[in-house]
């Protein structure tokens, strides 16, 4: 034993004690796994929030010093980002404007015009402020070009210069631009944006305060004009800035201003998330949702699906989580973007494990115990698991000898998360996989004790005579169609998505809590200053404030400081802070008079200080960027703002007019303003509308990926598969062969020709003639006839309850056929017969080959025989050059005709078996006995199909005759009490006869004609005999009369399948490949479809679509009502043919060994069941649904007997 | 499956996309369009990647960027895509040795997630040196052919394709048609070929698995 030998062994031993343990005790163990995922995941809560607003702080002015590199351990309180200089100073300085006393023959215009012209002399003033011979050129932020881009603002922004800008940028900062312009208020406008934009605008940076507080519009109810002149500042000299703001003060001053000055607040800016960046990113989480959609896709055969894909998302995410609270435990800082190598990460990690654990748990046996099964699935993957494990620790650890920091960084995020992975992988998933079964366990248990209690109760032997009648059937005439027992197991799964989200209201709740969250993450972060907006929302809707003021619009004027505005913005002032020593006088007293009429309408109040926190987030990254300046990671420092307040007279107003201003219309009614303040509000529901729009495309797109109505087109994953190339992935695991094991029920040395149900018997003869019956619940082989008809020899193995043989034969001498119509035996045996090549190519189930063929026990190809048949035009001489017919030498004289002809068709019903033989004899046999109870030969055409139906049989033959025949039974006088009075119209539809009864079958009608040509199928079901022939048409008998009902035709070759029901639907199929649906009461044609190239093979309906199989081996499944093809399942070459459908959505076909299981909904294969291991080559030939949910296929000389309630079980 | 008996005899009525898709042209080009989206999505996606190391803020109108490189790339790369993922299932039909590893969508994703990654590790991590780049790059380019191709076909079809993209970007750059910033392996950056290796790779496996899917409708 090799060192690696004995490692996989330990291995497996030490994975499989794991897998018992976490079977054995699943809820400590998830408690404990999910306590220890919370440990890991708690040094995270020290990680900021993601995130993109701003973060603040405020020093203050008077002993400010710009802070230095290197981080000082010791200022906790400090943020580490405020190390280095900032970006820029920024100085604001605010300037409100107004004209007063306002008067009547002032236009709106005179609002802002003049206001605005005075922004020169303040800048004019601002620039050439010198303090000891410090200019603002030498210590304002020089700016170079704007970016590529920028062209159409290049007239606006300053260029090569200082970075200051102003109102009066819109006219190059020149007076007589602005005194020439005609029209202010679209010179402001012409830069705006069109639409809705969330960024600053031109105009929000020129300004520097919001859009509607400027001011500027004709329609301002305050007549306040605010305009901010913005310097940015390289560097901070504390003396050059006060005395520039006392200067200011000085020339403007600002009555009962209470602005503080001593804080100066430095905004810090995240890194910036761009759409270009965002493309990237946006495309890996694609990529990696797609991923992992595909993966889970692939979990198979557990309770609930979606749970453990849930789990395993859980696994992978919390384990990336605890890889991030690990490191950042132990002191490594993510430097990295955790957002961008996230999807990389979890690619890395992957979620193959957990469903090789999965697959790997539910491939053990069924029938073991769940604790066992876990323990088995995790030891068969230990080696692989380890294995991979190790391989994925090497690449990363030469990833971590790269010594490239980033990569090194990702590799030991990557160990910390496999480690952690495979940690949960086996606690958390191991565990929640176990529940998984568990339930699954039980869920079988519940639904299989009212199935097997609904049952009919077992036969007492399985030789003795039958007593219980087969189940019931409906009357013949009623549309009802008996439900599937199963029809309600599945929902479709798009209904169950819906069901679930109604039942939970999970929409809702999501909705909610994301709500929650995304406040709670605002607040938090408070990005855009949200705290303040929404304390400047309440003070202005309170119901003292702007509610009161329109009224008091026309005449405030009057109320000199009685304004109500004032009293609530502005706290009564108290006198302003006495100017510095230099003060001018003369200014002052240039608008003494003025001030005290107008000082009602400017006032500063507190909000006023940090106008710049309600103006967007993004107003200074966006203004700093146009120079192709990054904020991004690093800080500005704002400067507290230097009011000026300017009051000019209407006469000064009048003077600056420019003479197209009185052109404009008088200012409108209140109402129109209303209607643009209400405009807003209709944007904020288009976008709200947009959104719910959206939102609703996104959630169809959802559920368009969720339910694929792929009906089987993207056939990779339900593909038929081939035993041979079963798909192993790079664990070297396939998936099991079957779930189901089938029942193989051997005993014919030939292959199987016929097969016969009746729901409790099996029927079944193979070529050389010898027809055995199984009990079709448990497959115990009960009675073997062999081919030499009237003598019966023991089987082997299975007929320990038999009786003695002798009486047998001696009844056979007696049940010797009663009425003999003795017809001349003609010279040569198919004389008479057309041509037989149609018939033998066909494989379906009630006309075998030739009896050349059959008789002599040679196993023929079906090409063979249809080219030897093709080629020899003579039938007579179709006997093939083979060994002449292995006769049993003992047989009687007597029955010639007999043991030389072979069986081509056959039924069961009740326990009488009909024969048709090659030979023209129509046989009943007793199934359980044995015993030949009655023959008929009047016909010497070969019967080519049979049907049972109550007491009559319907046999087709060669020539195209059709003949019904009555089974008469003649009961001994004691058996009448309990029999009813024996009859022909008074049997009950299934007769069960005891071996007492005497039974002859009488010809009771005869067609002669009822086709031109052989008769290729024949079908019956509620009362009608259905034929199909060579020639083309249909006929529908009547059985009770034998009366020919329709002649149906419409297909353009022989027919070569039928299809009717008790619902008296009809669907016949033909070589032409057309498939036709005809109402059987009307004789009319339904629908009329091409279905396939070359034949149809088998057809079957079920209530809503009909299913064909044809020659091009492909299964088309119809809509029944339109007859709109649905979709189609291309199988592989040669196995199209044998269809059954178990119940409304489960279609079973066979294939080469093995049949496979379809959901019909949706054309999904379900499962594919392998029959044997000697099975490959063989393809299923015949498929027969029986009552039980048992199919029963015959593969070459075997039968298999297929049991599906496990399978109906596994689907949901 | 025969072609012969699909375009004559009897018309074939079937479901409108059953008999797009078994139509053999059809799902060719269907494949062809499909690998030429993936491959304009890719080069815009990844050429964004590229142009982001230079430039770390955008101007507001960051959409016309996207597009303002070069409007015949993405079209380029579309159209090699779709020959290479064509050319690979036919290769290995002719070799007759099918693609047997792993050949499940959720590989092919991983495949591309893997790729987009070592582009953004190109693009955005920091290195020492350029050869320290190249080799990293190429070792990953060979990790990501044993890990989801595996076979001789594919790596040979890749190197072929890598030197000859090379050629042709280095007589691009030469012509002046464009050029790159730091050029150290002639006109071109050594790393490309070990992209251009991973790029062919990529839409190889991808190629593979749109032809097993169509082939279930072939006739």
């Amino acid at each position: 034993m090799t060192v690696r030998e004995r490692l996989r062994q330990n291995i497996s031993a030490a994975f499989y004690r794991h897998g018992l343990l976490c079977a054995s005790y699943p809820v400590p163990i998830i408690l404990f796994t999910s306590a220890s995922i919370l440990t890991c995941c708690y040094p995270l809560l020290k990680l900021p929030l993601p995130g993109t607003g701003p973060v603040e702080f405020t020093t203050g002015v008077r002993d400010y010093s710009t802070p230095s590199h290197e981080s000082q351990g010791d200022l906790s309180e400090r943020p580490d980002w405020y190390r280095g200089p900032p970006v820029a100073y920024i100085q604001q300085v605010l300037v409100k404007a107004a004209v007063s006393p306002w008067d009547n023959s002032l236009v709106p215009v005179d609002v802002f015009r003049s206001p605005l012209g005075r922004v020169f002399s303040v800048l004019e003033e601002i620039r050439n402020h010198v303090y000891t011979d410090r200019s603002l050129e030498a210590l304002c932020l020089q700016v170079t070009d704007l970016l590529p881009g920028l062209r159409r603002m290049q007239a606006v922004l300053p260029e090569h210069g200082c970075l200051l800008v102003s109102p009066g940028n819109y006219w190059q900062n020149r007076r007589d631009l602005f005194d020439a312009d005609p029209d202010l208020l679209k010179t402001v406008h012409q830069h705006e944006p069109k639409g809705l934009h969330t960024s600053a605008t031109l105009k929000d940076l020129l300004f520097g305060v919001p859009g509607k507080q400027t001011g500027v519009n004709l329609y301002s109810k305050k007549r306040v004009v605010t305009y901010t002149i913005t310097i940015a500042l390289s560097s901070y000299d504390a003396r050059f800035v006060a005395s520039l703001r006392a200067r200011l003060k000085q020339l403007h001053p600002s009555a009962n201003c209470t602005l503080r000055e001593d804080h100066m607040v430095h905004v810090h800016f995240k890194e910036e998330i761009g759409i270009a960046e965002l493309i990237p990113l946006v495309t890996t989480y694609i990529i990696l949702f797609a991923y992992i959609y595909f993966s889970t896709r692939k979990i198979d055969m557990v309770k609930s699906k979606w749970g453990l894909a849930l789990a395993a998302v859980v696994t992978v995410l919390s384990s990336l989580l605890m890889s991030v609270g690990l490191c950042t435990l132990f002191g490594l800082t993510p430097t990295l973007n955790g957002g961008e190598i996230f999807p990389y990460l979890v690619v890395v990690i992957g979620l193959e494990n957990v469903l090789v654990l999965t697959k790997s748990v539910v491939s053990t046996p069924v029938d073991l115990e769940v604790k066992l099964r876990i323990a088995q699935g995790l030891s068969n993957e230990s080696w692989s698991i380890m294995k991979n494990m190790a391989t994925e620790l090497c690449i990363i650890l030469i990833g971590y000898f790269t010594f490239v920091p980033a990569i090194q960084e990702f590799c030991l995020f990557a160990v910390v998360g496999l480690v952690s992975d495979f940690f949960l992988q086996m606690f958390f998933f191991t565990t929640v996989l176990s529940i998984d079964i568990r339930r699954m366990e039980l869920a079988d248990l519940n639904r299989r004790l009212p199935a097997e209690a609904g049952m009919p109760p077992p036969k007492p032997g399985p030789l003795r005579p039958r007593e219980t009648p087969p189940p019931p059937r409906p009357s013949p005439h009623t549309i009802t169609l008996q439900a599937p027992a199963f029809r309600n197991l599945r929902l479709p799964k798009r209904l169950r998505v819906v069901y679930f989200l109604a039942r939970t209201r999970l929409a809702q709740r999501i909705i909610m809590v994301g709500t929650v969250i995304w406040i709670g993450i605002l607040v938090y972060t408070d990005p855009a200053g949200l705290r303040t907006f929404l304390a400047a929302q309440v003070s202005e809707q309170s119901p003292l404030g702007e509610a009161g003021l329109p009224p008091h619009l026309g005449v405030a004027p009057v109320f000199p400081g009685g304004d109500p505005t004032s009293t609530l913005s502005g706290l009564p002032a108290p006198e302003p802070t006495p100017l510095p020593e230099n003060q001018s006088q003369g200014h002052r007293a240039a608008h003494p008079e003025v001030a005290p009429v107008s000082s009602p309408q400017i006032t500063w109040g507190p909000e006023d200080e940090e106008l710049w926190r309600r103006l967007s987030f993004r107003h200074w990254p966006s203004l700093f960027s146009y120079y192709n300046i990054t904020l991004a990671k690093r800080y500005i420092s704002i400067l507290p703002v230097i009011p000026v307040t300017l009051h000019l007279s209407p006469q000064e107003a009048i003077d600056t007019r420019h003479p197209q201003d009185t052109h404009h219309a008088p200012p409108p009614s209140i109402k129109t303003s209303d209607l643009q303040t209400d405009l807003t509000l209709y944007k904020v529901a288009a976008l709200g509308l947009f959104a719910g729009v959206v939102l609703v495309l996104l959630l169809f797109c959802l559920y368009r990926v969720l339910c694929p109505r792929n009906y089987g087109q993207n056939g990779v994953p339900h593909g038929r598969r081939r035993r041979g190339d079963l798909p192993c992935d790079e664990y070297g695991y396939s998936p099991p062969i079957s779930e189901i094991s089938p029942l193989l029920l051997r005993g014919h040395s030939m292959d199987i020709e016929c097969l016969a149900s009746d729901g409790m018997l099996l029927a079944s003869c193979c070529l050389v003639g010898h027809i055995r019956v199984w009990d079709a619940q448990t497959g115990d082989c009960l009675t073997v006839i062999p081919n030499n008809g009237l003598r019966r020899s023991s089987s082997s193995g299975c007929w320990e309850h038999r009786d003695g043989g002798g009486a047998v034969g001696g009844q056979d001498v007696d049940i010797f056929p009663i009425r003999r119509r003795t017809t001349p035996a003609r010279p040569a045996l198919f004389g008479d017969q057309p041509d037989l090549t149609p018939l033998i190519d066909t494989n379906f189930g009630l006309s075998p080959p030739s009896q050349a063929l059959s008789s002599s026990g040679f196993d023929f190809g079906g090409l063979v025989e249809k080219a030897y048949q093709e080629h020899e035009p003579s039938p007579t001489l179709a006997f093939p050059p083979s060994p002449p017919p292995v006769l049993p030498p003992e047989l009687p004289p007597q029955n010639n005709g007999d043991w030389d002809s072979s069986v081509w068709a056959m039924e069961l019903r009740g326990n009488l078996i009909a024969t048709g033989r090659s030979s023209g004899k129509l046989e009943l046999w007793d199934a359980v006995e044995g015993s030949l109870r009655c023959s008929n030969e009047d016909g010497v055409s070969g019967i080519t199909a049979l049907a049972f139906l109550n007491n009559r049989i319907v046999a087709a033959r060669l020539n195209g005759s059709l003949d019904f025949f009555t089974v008469e039974i003649t009961k001994p006088l004691g058996l009448l009490q309990y029999r009813g009075p024996p009859g022909r119209g008074s049997l009950p539809p299934s007769p069960c006869y005891s071996s007492e009864d005497v039974i002859s079958c009488q010809l009771t009608r005869s067609v002669q004609c009822a086709h031109q040509k052989p008769i290729t199928v024949l079908k019956a079901a509620a009362g009608r005999v259905v034929t199909g022939s060579q020639d083309h048409t249909v006929r529908v008998y009547r059985l009770e009369d034998s009366c020919c009902l329709f002649t149906l035709q419409g297909h353009s070759g022989g027919i070569t399948a039928i299809y009717i029901d008790q619902t008296m639907v009809l669907a016949s199929g033909g070589q032409d490949g057309t498939i036709c649906v005809w109402d059987v009461l009307t004789g009319s044609r339904v629908s009329h479809v091409y279905g396939h190239r070359g034949d149809v093979t088998s057809l079957v309906c079920t209530t809503s679509c009909i299913i064909s199989s044809g020659l091009d081996d492909l299964i088309c499944i119809w809509d029944r009502s339109t007859g709109i093809k649905l979709y189609s399942i291309q199988q592989e070459v040669g196995c199209g043919a044998s269809l059954g459908v178990i119940s409304e959505s489960l279609l079973v076909t066979g294939g080469q060994g093995c049949v496979s299981f379809w959901d019909l909904n949706y054309g999904d294969l379900l499962q594919t069941v392998y029959l044997g291991q000697s099975s490959e080559g063989q393809s299923v030939r015949q498929l027969l649904v029986l009552d039980n949910a048992a199919i029963v296929c015959d593969f070459g000389s075997e039968l298999s007997l297929v049991y599906v309630p496990s399978v109906l079980e596994k689907l949901d | 499956m025969s072609d012969s008996s699909l375009s004559g005899g009897a018309p074939m009525h079937r479901g409108p996309y059953i008999s797009m898709i078994t139509n053999r042209t059809m799902n060719l080009l269907i494949r062809a369009a499909m690998l030429f989206m993936v491959g304009v999505f890719l080069a815009l996606v990844l050429n964004l990647l590229q142009v982001q190391r230079n430039v770390t803020l955008f101007p507001p109108d960051v959409i016309s960027s996207i597009f303002s490189s070069a409007w015949w790339l993405p079209p380029c790369c579309g159209t090699a895509a779709a020959l290479i993922g064509l050319l690979y299932p036919c290769m290995d039909r002719r070799l007759g040795e099918p693609h047997k590893l792993k050949r499940e969508w959720s590989n092919v994703m991983r495949c591309v997630a893997v790729f987009v990654g070592i582009n953004h590790a190109s693009a955005k991590v920091d290195f020492v040196n350029n050869v320290q780049l190249s080799l990293t790059l190429a070792a990953l380019s060979v990790g990501l052919w044993w890990t989801f191709d595996r076979s001789r076909s594919g790596f040979g079809l890749g190197v072929i394709i890598a030197i000859l993209a090379t050629l042709a970007t280095q007589l691009l750059v030469y012509n002046g048609v464009f050029q790159y910033t730091s050029p150290d392996f002639l006109y071109i950056r050594s790393w490309l070929p070990c992209i251009f290796f991973a790029g062919v790779i990529t839409v190889g496996n991808i190629g593979r698995q749109l032809a097993l899917v169509n082939f279930y409708f072939q006739f």
